[in-house]
């Protein structure tokens, strides 16, 4: 497929009715809480883009995010972003290996200097000169300086990306850090989530092409049209909070009765992400209404934030021979104060 | 780390550590005073008995005083009743004290507990009004009064705010509110709100005292 083509162009070729299209245009302006007249403005400027070069770098991860994005229900929005970008690298995905692979990206890099989105998923290992991952002789850390140079921007996609993920998760054997942690000079955009929301890098991307720029984001660099709301603000089950309905295990009347997980250390409150709103597998469902409590996968050092399964109202106070030791530590400085509280009276009465 | 790691993690342990520490330093410290010995024939043996119901009694106001005490009485009872209700009938709140005790009970409806959360709120600075306007309180009150309705009502403020997710994103709202918890924990043994733990030994030994020489108490 000629880059040069539109998207527009492209689409038209695929066998991609102009209703189905409008109807994408109009989902994802919805999505990335645009005014509704945008959506024929969105469906204009996407037919008339030209399919932006992607290199899409995988480091230390699991797939999922990958995987995420393609083994979702099909025919789907997101299935749209393979029709929306020229995907030029992706170690998964591109049927080229070794040489030529590397070759492809070097390529991409040179003709789209400037121009070329980078996604990137998976942390990148810094420690011991990022040794613990490399790709074609490549430590991740040279390989993403060296993509990031004429990259026009960046979407770190996955928590491991955004944040570090789980391979910074304490002690951190890699020394895994963010895209965010190496790169700062370029636009950077992150769709944390593990995996992510398959939609929300559609949503980006669309957004890149119609206005070309990247959407508002909020302190975490994340797109405040997805994860402007916590989980538990927009959770189907926040009545049953206001109410005190708690389930107390996952088997009893609360949970068959589908009541709040807050006991059951939902994170829901201190996670920000769309996935009650969205919901995953086609808008089937999403963790909580599978019956287990969100576990806040979408921010920051979610893996160090101490049980999935104790309530957020808890802390971590210590253990119970700590507190007796500070009884006792404090018994015996009364009882010192109380002594010589006695001497001095006893001095006192001696003096009359 | 983030605030609220922060605020659940170590702000948390050391607050608990000098909460403790130091109810149990002046607790043992005031248990073990000398005390004055009493000479006197005692007119009744049942100064247990005498303990406890001073301690009932005196939560009640006496007739002979009402029309000169009734706002600040019908404050201070608003006040201590809503804290109560807030503290031990939240759930999350209950979920916190079963974590460390062990113990717990069935919770309020959230809303309700919010409702009473502003209700509480307002009785604090009524309570706070008084103190400042009242000729005589003023003169009576010092740093520890004023610190100590300080450190009451910010918990109960930050909380709210929390709920409705006023001024900043709920999980700093939240820090902030745990935060403002751990300054009382701190603040607790020291200041004046040991009164919460002291008033059933001061009435107590007082109760006992009057009951042990045959007085009314």
């Amino acid at each position: 497929m000629a880059k040069s083509a539109t998207l527009g162009e492209m689409l038209a070729q695929r066998g991609i009715s102009r209703r189905s299209f409008m109807k994408f245009c109009a989902a994802t302006a919805s999505l990335m809480a645009l005014p509704p007249g945008m959506a024929p403005g969105m469906a204009a400027a996407l037919a008339q883009a030209k399919r932006p070069s992607v290199i899409w770098l995988s480091f230390q991860e699991c797939t999922g995010c990958t995987e995420s994005l393609t083994r979702s229900h099909s025919p789907t929005l997101e299935g749209m972003i393979f029709d929306l970008i020229s995907l030029d690298y992706h170690h998964t995905l591109q049927a080229a290996a070794g040489f030529q692979a590397e070759e492809a990206r070097e390529h991409a890099m040179k003709e789209f200097d400037g121009q070329y989105l980078l996604v990137v998923d998976g942390s990148i290992p810094v420690a011991d000169d990022g040794i613990y991952s490399t790709i074609a002789g490549i430590s991740n850390k040279d390989m993403l300086i060296e993509s990031a140079q004429g990259a026009a921007a960046i979407i770190a996609v996955g928590t491991c990306a955004a944040f570090g993920g789980i391979p910074k998760a304490n002690p951190n054997p890699t020394g895994a850090v963010a895209v965010s942690d190496l790169i700062k000079d370029k636009p950077i955009v992150n769709v944390s989530g593990c995996p992510p929301i398959p939609v929300v890098i559609t949503g980006v991307l669309a957004h890149f092409l119609t206005f070309g720029s990247l959407p508002a984001l909020d302190h975490l660099g994340r797109p405040k049209a997805f994860f402007g709301e916590s989980i538990h603000d927009r959770c189907y089950r926040r009545p049953f909070y206001d109410q005190g309905k708690f389930a107390k295990t996952f088997d009893d009347e609360g949970a068959r009765n589908g009541w709040c997980l807050y006991e059951l250390g939902c994170k829901g409150p201190t996670t920000y992400n769309a996935c009650a709103t969205v919901k995953w597998n086609a808008g089937t469902s999403f963790p909580i209404e599978s019956g287990h409590g969100c576990l806040g996968c979408s921010e920051p050092d979610f893996w160090d934030k101490g049980s999935f399964y104790r309530p957020l109202s808890t802390g971590e106070w210590g253990t119970g021979a700590g507190i007796a030791a500070a009884v006792a530590a404090g018994a015996a400085i009364g009882a010192g104060a109380a002594l010589m509280s006695r001497r001095r009276q006893e001095a006192i009465a001696k003096e009359k | 780390m983030d605030l609220l790691d922060f605020a659940r993690g170590p702000a948390l342990q050391w607050s608990l550590y000098i909460l403790v520490i130091g109810v149990a330093w002046r607790l043992i410290g005031v248990l073990l005073l000398r005390r004055k010995a009493d000479h006197s024939e005692p007119r009744s043996t049942a100064t247990a008995r005498g303990a406890l119901f001073t301690i009932w009694r005196r939560m009640w106001p006496r007739k002979e005083f009402q029309a000169r005490t009734v706002y600040g009485q019908t404050v201070g009872y608003v006040f201590h009743i809503g804290l109560a209700l807030v503290v031990f009938g939240f759930v999350p709140h209950i979920l916190f004290i079963k974590d460390l005790t062990g113990l717990s009970w069935p919770g309020l409806p959230s809303n309700v507990v919010y409702l009473i959360g502003v209700v509480t709120l307002a009785a604090l600075i009524l309570a706070l009004v008084r103190r400042m306007t009242h000729p005589v309180l003023r003169l009576l009150s010092n740093f520890d009064d004023y610190f100590s309705w300080i450190v009451t009502t910010l918990p109960v403020l930050t909380g709210l705010l929390a709920v409705a997710h006023l001024g900043a994103r709920y999980e700093t709202l939240l820090a902030i509110h745990i935060l403002s918890v751990e300054l009382l924990f701190v603040w607790f043994p020291f200041g004046k709100l040991m009164h919460a733990i002291l008033f059933a030994f001061s009435r107590g030994s007082t109760g006992a005292l009057f009951a042990r020489r045959g007085a009314s108490t």
